[in-house]
Order: structure tokens, then sequence, then C-alpha cells
């Protein structure tokens, strides 16, 4: 049985028909990569399954059974943890405080419970490692690099243990090593059955970890092909139209 | 697009992977930034305001031989303490990039309903209940308008400064109050005595400090209205419940005016509808000197009580140097303007 399935998806933003009927589903272990142009939806398309906004029409299944997502606390709760492609940061806070954004862990009794620092910062750097990040937890966000950002987005997700991870185009910004240790994470998540959807422009990337791909063209979804079965020139084919689906 | 992985920047790369080469990289990206206890105090506006107070205050010593008197040390404090308190709770509020124009009718609304309430010969107890309830309700509503309506801060509370004006001028029918009922010694002695040496009002700014300097360091509220400054976006993503905790951020605003009002009516001996008009100008001067950024995210709580005190002694220097009164606000706003002007100037300097 699929993990999530989106029938039928349809968004609009007015007279914007930004998606038009997608389906997808996702198992267990398995890594999607959605491809497609700027424009073509893919943003809104993660935005939906991480309960940003409700579909304008169509419904997403989680193991089978339809859910309804008011706000981003709904997906989560559902096991979905997701990247914004901006990231979504507080820049006045630090890397720690970023991550546990929402989640703080506290120590004492009420009505005194305090945010446990040692705590937090000891869990966050864990997590920066793992990602080979040389991201630093007490640092505040203002003054990171791109990729020491991309860290703290992605170290986020692994805060509790996800059943799927949705990153929107989470190696835009950052170096060869670290799109690296993202490819890596992203295998690892594999191994232990977690399922991924990974936005990307990146051909490479996108045929080295995914099992899948769907291409998203002006808001449709024009072909979903195991990796086996199609080659980049395809995907790009079918991503500027030269092809018209597959 | 299509080029496979082995790339000359990949293979550049795989060399790259020592632990050696990793710290390398560590210290070229981040520039080494941790500055430690007093490097960090050092960076902060409150800790410069200090330094302008303790230069002021030696100026001072010298223009004047009563400055250094217990009995002018003893008015500044606690003429500071009513607006630090209230600025405690402004902070609060332009922590979230808001503003509350409404403290000061507040104020006055708040007084006159704890008057009547105490003149009608209830306890000063109920009287206090009396007070934060209507200082709390009127906080509500102008949380509920902002957050949930969307309306601008400036707008709501700009139209509640003349309402509650109105409703005070209204309820109180115009006249002043000074008999506080049966406990009128009681409640006098709250706002207006002292103990060992220190003005009441000044212990219950002190201890509102410490209880907001543990609000902002050390619970999970002051960490979410500090990301809701810095991104509102990104907190409602987080899960926090940024509608809410605003609407709790403009009820924390106006009990601490509140409480304020409590002293003040009970220092003062009497309440008229006029009191506190125009102290929105120094409760917002306060905590913007003191540190809190209009553009929000940024919060002390010290900068509330030591924007206060800067406040008050520009009001007690420019008495004691025998300059006319007429020129208080002149500075204050100075003040307000040179603070946000220092602030420009820093973030400028950090890019
Ligand atoms: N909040 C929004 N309001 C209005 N239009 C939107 C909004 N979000 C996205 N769109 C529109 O929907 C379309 C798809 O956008 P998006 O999903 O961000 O594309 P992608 O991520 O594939 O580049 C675009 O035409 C974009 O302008
Ligand atoms: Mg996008």
């Amino acid at each position: 049985m699929s993990l999530m399935e989106l029938r039928q998806v349809t968004k609009s933003f007015g007279a914007i028909h930004a998606l038009n009927g997608v389906d997808l589903s996702i198992a267990p272990g398995e890594a999607i990569g959605l491809m497609g142009d700027n424009g073509a939806g893919k943003s809104t398309l993660m935005k939906i399954i991480a309960g940003n906004f409700p579909p304008t029409t169509g419904e997403i299944r989680i193991d089978g059974s339809p859910v309804h997502f008011t706000r981003p606390l709904d997906a989560r709760d559902n096991g979905i943890e997701i990247v914004y492609q901006d990231l979504a940061l507080c820049d006045n806070l630090t890397a720690a405080a970023n991550v546990f954004l929402g989640r703080e862990i506290k120590s004492g009794i009420w009505p005194f419970r305090s945010l446990n620092y040692n705590a937090m910062y000891q869990k966050a750097g864990e997590l920066f490692s793992e990602l080979k990040s040389e991201t630093r937890p007490r640092d505040l966000v203002k003054q990171m690099s791109g990729g020491q950002r991309q860290a703290v987005a992605i170290a986020r997700t692994r805060l509790s243990d996800p059943k799927l991870v949705l990153m929107d185009e989470p190696t835009a910004a950052i170096s060869v090593r670290q799109v690296a240790e993202v490819l890596n994470l992203i295998k690892r998540l594999k191994s232990t059955g977690h399922a991924v959807i990974l936005v990307s422009h990146r051909m490479p990337d996108v045929f080295e970890v995914c099992d899948r791909v769907a291409v998203l063209r002006r808001g449709t979804k024009v072909a979903d092909k195991r990796i086996d079965d199609t080659s980049p020139e395809e995907v790009t084919g079918l991503i500027i139209g030269a092809i018209e689906a597959a | 697009m299509t080029d496979s992985t082995n790339t000359p920047q990949d293979a550049h790369d795989k060399t790259a992977q020592t632990p050696v080469d990793h710290a390398a990289i560590d210290d070229s990206i981040t520039s080494r930034r941790e500055v430690s206890g007093i490097g960090a105090i050092i960076r902060t506006q409150p800790f410069w305001v200090f330094v302008a107070i303790l230069t002021i205050g030696v100026v001072m010593t010298f223009v004047s031989d009563a400055f250094l008197t217990e009995r002018n040390l003893f008015n500044i404090t606690r003429n500071m303490a009513f607006f630090g308190i209230m600025a405690l709770g402004m902070s609060a509020v332009i922590c979230t990039a808001g503003i509350d124009l409404s403290v000061g009718s507040l104020l006055g609304l708040c007084g006159i309903n704890l008057a009547l309430v105490l003149q009608a010969g209830w306890s000063v107890e109920i009287g206090f209940i009396a007070c934060i309830s209507t200082a709390a309700l009127v906080g509500l509503i102008n949380g509920v308008l902002i957050a949930y309506v969307r309306l601008a801060p400036f707008v709501v509370t700009l139209g509640m400064l003349a309402m509650a004006r109105s409703i005070a001028m209204v309820i109180s029918n115009n006249k002043m109050v000074y008999e506080f009922g049966p406990d009128q010694e009681l409640f006098e002695w709250i706002g207006g005595g002292s103990m060992l040496g220190v003005p009441n009002v000044v212990w219950v700014l002190t201890v509102m400090t410490l209880f907001f300097l543990w609000v902002w360091r050390y619970s999970e509220w002051g960490r979410w209205v500090i990301a809701i400054g810095g991104n509102a976006h990104a907190a409602k993503l987080s899960g926090i419940p940024v509608e809410r905790v605003i609407v709790s951020v403009y009820m924390v605003c106006s009990i601490c005016t509140g409480i304020a009002a409590f002293m003040f009516i009970g220092y003062t001996g009497s309440a008229t509808n006029g009191m506190g008009a125009t102290y929105e100008l120094n409760v917002i001067a306060a905590s913007v000197i003191g540190g809190a950024n209009l553009m929000g995210g940024i919060v002390y709580a010290l900068g509330a009580p030591i924007g206060a005190a800067l406040v008050e002694l520009i009001r007690n220097s420019l008495l004691l140097a025998g300059i006319p009164a007429l020129w208080q606000q002149f500075f204050v706003g100075l003040f307000l303007i040179l603070a946000v002007l220092l602030e420009q100037l820093r973030n400028r300097g950090g890019k």
C-alpha cells in the first residue's frame, strides 16, 4: 500500500491554475524526483502535502485513508516533514533555536518550565555533524552561509522520525560537498524505510538517489517513470515540452 | 543538464574531504563570531544607554548640588519606575514589530475604574482585580483586531487611544476621585510607600524586570514572541500559534500598564480621567532607547528600566539645570530618534 497518495489534486490561486488533476503516490523507502520548469507547480504541490494550504479539489490519502490538513502541524502529526524552498528560518535566532522552533525542549516544573539550552545545543550539534555541516548550534542564522542555512532547515526534519520527507530544492544554494551530504542523507532515509520527494533542477542528483521521476509542466503531471526506464535526455525533453508526455 | 555525475568539480571535491580540509573550510566559511560574556554585553544597546546614563549623571553632579542627594535619586527612581513597568510590556509588543499607542489612555481608564471601585467601598484586592481586568480586556480587543482581523497595530491602538480616554471621561463623569474606601491607607502605601528606603514601585519594577529576564531567555512564550518578530511566516510554518501569541502579547502590554496604573493612583492619591495623556511617547521612547527594535525580533528585559531611567534622567536634569520644562518632550523625542539612528548605523556597519 502506498504511504501517501494524491488523487486528482488541483489548486487555483484566483485565476491562476497552479495544479491540474495531479495524481501521485509514494511507497515507504521510495524516493521520487519531482522536476519541472520554474512556475510548473512543484512548490505548490509540496505545500499542499505539507499542510500549508488545502487543495482546491482532490484528496490526500495517508496509509490509505483520506486526510484533511488545515495547518502544517496536521501534516507533521501525520509524519510529514518539509524543507521549504525559502527555508523558513528566523534570522534573529540561533541555529539550534531554529531547529527546535515550535517544539523546544523544556525542563523544570510549571509555571517555570524553562528552555533547555544544553539539550537543544547538543542535539542540534549532533544533527549538524550527521549532515557533515560546519554549522554551529550557537551561531545566529543571520550570519550564516547558504549551505549552513540549508543544513538548519534540513536538520529540522530530523527531529521527529517522519514517514515522508519533502525537500524543495534543498541543493540549490549549497556547495558541491554539501550536495553530496544531502544526497547521502536521502539514501540513508530510503534505507531506513522513509519516503522522500525531492524537488530539484539538478538532473544528476535525481538520477543518483531517486527511484522514480515525476515531471510537472504548467500544473499537469506529464510523466511518472522509473529512473531505470528513462534518461536525462527524455526528462529534459519532458520539462521543456519538446516531448509532450511519457 | 545531462552531464554525468563525474564532473571535474566533483572529482576535486572528493579529494577535499579529508579531516584537515574539513576544519579549514569550517574556519573560512564561518567568521568566528562567538562572543563571550562581556563582549556580548558590550554589543547591546542597553549597555550603551547605561553608559550614557552614567555620563549624564557625572555631568549633573557638577551642574547641580541637588542631583546626587538621596532625595533626588529616590525621586528619579520612583518616577522612572512607572514608565519602566509599562515599557516592559511595550517592549514585547515592539518585539513582534507592533506598537501600542493606547497605553497612556489605558492608564487613565484603569485608574478611573480602580478608583471608582475603591470609592464604592470595595477592598484593595477587588480594586486590583478590576484594574487588571480592564487592562486585560483592552489588550484582548487590541490583540484580536491585530492578529485575527489583521488590522495595522498603529491604527487599532490609535483608535483605542481615543476610545479608552473617552470611556474614562464618561464613567468618571469628568470628576476627580480621591476617596479610596476602607483600604485607602493600604492602597496609598502600596503605590506611594517604600521599603528599605526604596520606593515600592521600584521593587515592583525590579521583580517584573527579573521576571521578564527569565521570560525572554528561558520561556517558550518568550522564544515564540522573538521568533514571530524575526519571521512571522516561518514561525507559523513551524507550528507556533502566531495569532494567539500576538493576542497574548498585547494583553501582556496592557496588563503591565494596569499594574502601573494601580501603583500610580496609589502614589498620586487621586484619579482623574486625563491621567497618562501623552505617556505613550515616554513609554515607546523608553523601550526603543532601551534597545527594542521597531522592525521586530529584538528585545531586552533590562532595556525597559534602562530606557525609562534615561528618559526620567533627561527630565530631571533639565529641571535641575534650570531649563524650562517646556523643553522636556523635545529631548525625549530627540533621544528616541537618536536611538533609532544608532540602531540603523550599527546595522549598516554590520553588513
Ligand atoms: N500563494 C500564491 N498566490 C498566487 N499564485 C501563486 C502562489 N503560489 C504559487 N503561485 C503561482 O502558481 C504557479 C506555480 O508556482 P510554484 O508552485 O511556486 O512553481 P515551482 O515551484 O514549480 O517553480 C506560479 O504561476 C505561481 O506564480
Ligand atoms: Mg518552487
